[in-house]
């Protein structure tokens, strides 16, 4: 009872960046319960993913030849069998939308405590201590709770696990109950396509939450305008319908890397940073000091929006 | 067709606060229905509005203090609603996911609904499981992190689509009885009219107890404990301008010449 179980996430034939760093998060517990690390990866070209994440410190990689593409169903039967053959400490899943499709499920069937978007994880063989934000990352918290848990972990908190691991890699013989599997995936659209490919552009000037009122953003259009530059912007706005799909920044959205990326009443959620981190230099123009934009500008201007945009504006005309 | 949606009042925080061991006090704190589940309750209302479903029934587990913001869902078109709530549930610090998911339980079979519809995550402690908890408990399927639902549920099945990231959605059929977990942009939640408020205060809100809801006061205690609270360390090493918006726009555009990138 003292191994570590993680799961693999992958989508229409790669791996997500997520799954070498889960191989982190595991070997870092299973080093302190002195167990080994075990690796599951189901669906898909598992053959070919499993030669990819025999990285250092993975000890066994179970391989689940069913399917091509994510089934939650698929997913959670398989989990909780290999977890009736391994008994693990701890299962790790990532915390990804397909995370979060089975790793409630998984924790309810096996009657196991569950610890979602963990960023943070330490154990000292028995206890577990999960650092999770709270209230949209103004505040951290740790949860602590002794044996057995499901966790799933944030992707991009710990770094991705290198070099070469001699685990072994068997095919898991799982026995799937078709009877039970009440969904179908029919197939993948990508969104945000059309006239504007945020992607491309050197300069955008990102609107987010704190321009409160759709007839506003005309101030943020006439400073694109004045400084050549595109506009794109932050969930909320997209969600309201007040832009375009084609138009968001983050995880859902697009990953820009533009020259400057100047970011206007955007709070800065970690799903929006993980679209904008790469920018070369990022400025901030927000009234709250403490936002966690603040965290990763380079620049910054705590003043009212409505102040300052049209008076940049001002500079370029 | 009978929809249940899970509703929450969530606390939201001052820009400005102060913690007071493993909570934010109180002077610092709002309250407002989770942005999640507001979109979950549209969703439930135009599906009535388009005579597929019957009834919508909201169901939120929380004390007396919030049945103005449970109130907000009747007053955007929803029938009636439960709350739960219980002395046992009082000073709870961590009402876990496994609790809830036990509570809805309660209700869920004691309401029989065809569709389940639940918000993402929460906007305070942001979990983001009991939807899909719920539905394993209540062996009904689901889907996860839903931005599109056809509006016809023939033959017993919901025609999703699932947000992932990177801008791809899933095209998925779940069949129905099933909890589906709603996400923000799914459709744009409408602001409650006077005369809608007006009838959400004569619209039955029915209180239940743990008891009421056949769950035993054992499901308070939890496997996991919040042991601290703290402002996450910044790790900013930004250049903030001071002085007023025409010194600081000034100070942005000067910036802009040097890296080229102003016109």
């Amino acid at each position: 009872m003292s191994d570590v179980l993680a799961v693999a996430d992958h989508r229409r034939g790669d791996l997500r960046d997520v799954s070498y760093e889960i191989i982190t998060a595991g070997r870092e517990l299973a080093d302190e319960t002195g167990g080994d690390l075990h690796l599951a990866v189901i669906s898909g070209t598992v053959d070919e993913f499993a030669e990819k994440l025999d990285r250092e410190g993975v000890d066994a990689i179970h391989t689940v030849d069913y399917g091509e593409e994510f089934n939650h169903g698929v997913y959670a039967q398989t989990v909780t069998q290999l977890y009736d053959d391994l008994a693990p400490q701890y299962v790790l899943t990532p915390n990804s939308v397909n995370g979060l499709d089975y790793a409630p499920a998984v924790a309810n069937e096996l009657g196991l405590p569950l610890v979602t978007d963990t960023v943070g994880l330490e154990t000292d063989g028995d206890t577990l201590t999960a650092t999770r934000e709270m209230y949209g990352g103004k505040v951290e918290t740790t949860t602590e709770l002794e044996g057995q848990a499901v966790v799933t972990i944030r992707g991009a908190e710990w770094p991705a696990a290198d070099g070469t691991g001699d685990a072994t890699i068997e095919a898991f013989d799982v026995d799937v109950d078709e009877d039970a599997l009440g969904t179908t995936v029919n197939g993948f659209e990508e969104v945000g396509g059309g006239d504007v490919d945020i992607g491309e552009a050197d300069v955008l000037v990102s609107v987010g939450r704190g321009i409160e009122e759709e007839e506003n953003l005309e101030i943020i259009e006439e400073l694109a305008d004045a400084l050549d530059a595109t506009v794109s912007a932050s969930r909320p706005i997209v969600d309201n319908g007040w832009l375009p799909k084609n138009r968001q920044v983050g995880q859902s959205g697009k990953v820009v890397t533009p020259d400057v990326y100047v970011a206007i009443g955007i709070s800065g959620a970690v799903q929006h940073v993980a679209g904008m981190k790469g920018s070369d230099t990022i400025v901030a123009i927000n009234t709250d000091p403490n936002a966690p934009i603040m965290d990763i500008a380079d620049y910054a201007i705590t003043d009212d929006l409505f102040d300052v945009v049209p008076a940049l504006t001002e500079r370029f005309q | 067709m009978k929809i249940l949606v899970t509703v929450k009042e969530v606390a939201t925080v001052e820009d400005e606060f102060e913690i007071e061991g493993t909570e934010i006090a109180d002077q610092y704190l709002g309250a407002d229905l989770n942005e999640w589940d507001d979109y979950a309750v549209e969703e439930a209302v135009q599906l009535q509005e388009a005579g597929i479903a019957d009834e919508v029934v909201t169901v939120t587990i929380g004390p007396e203090d919030c049945e103005q913001t449970i109130r907000q869902a009747l007053a955007k078109g929803a029938d009636r609603a439960v709350r739960v709530w219980d002395d046992a549930l009082e000073d709870v610090d961590l009402l876990d996911v496994e609790a809830k998911t036990e509570i809805l339980r309660g209700v869920v079979e004691e309401e029989d609904p065809d569709l389940v519809l639940s918000g993402v995550q929460s906007g305070d402690d942001s979990w983001g499981a009991t939807g899909v908890s719920l539905a394993e408990e209540l062996g009904f399927e689901w889907a996860a992190v839903v931005n599109h639902l056809e509006h016809d549920l023939d033959d017993g099945i919901a025609s999703v689509r699932r947000e992932l990231e990177g801008g791809v959605e899933e095209l998925t059929d779940v069949e129905l009885p099933a909890v589906l977990t709603i996400q923000t942009g799914i459709n744009e939640p409408r602001y409650a009219s006077l005369r809608g408020i007006r009838q959400a205060q004569r619209k039955p809100l029915d209180v239940q107890t743990l008891a009421d809801v056949g769950v035993d006061e054992t499901v308070v205690d939890s496997d996991l404990e919040l042991t601290d609270m703290y402002e996450p360390e910044s790790e900013s090493d930004v250049t903030v301008w001071e002085g007023s918006a025409e010194e600081t726009a000034g100070e942005l555009a000067d910036l802009l010449e040097e890296k080229g990138v102003a016109p």
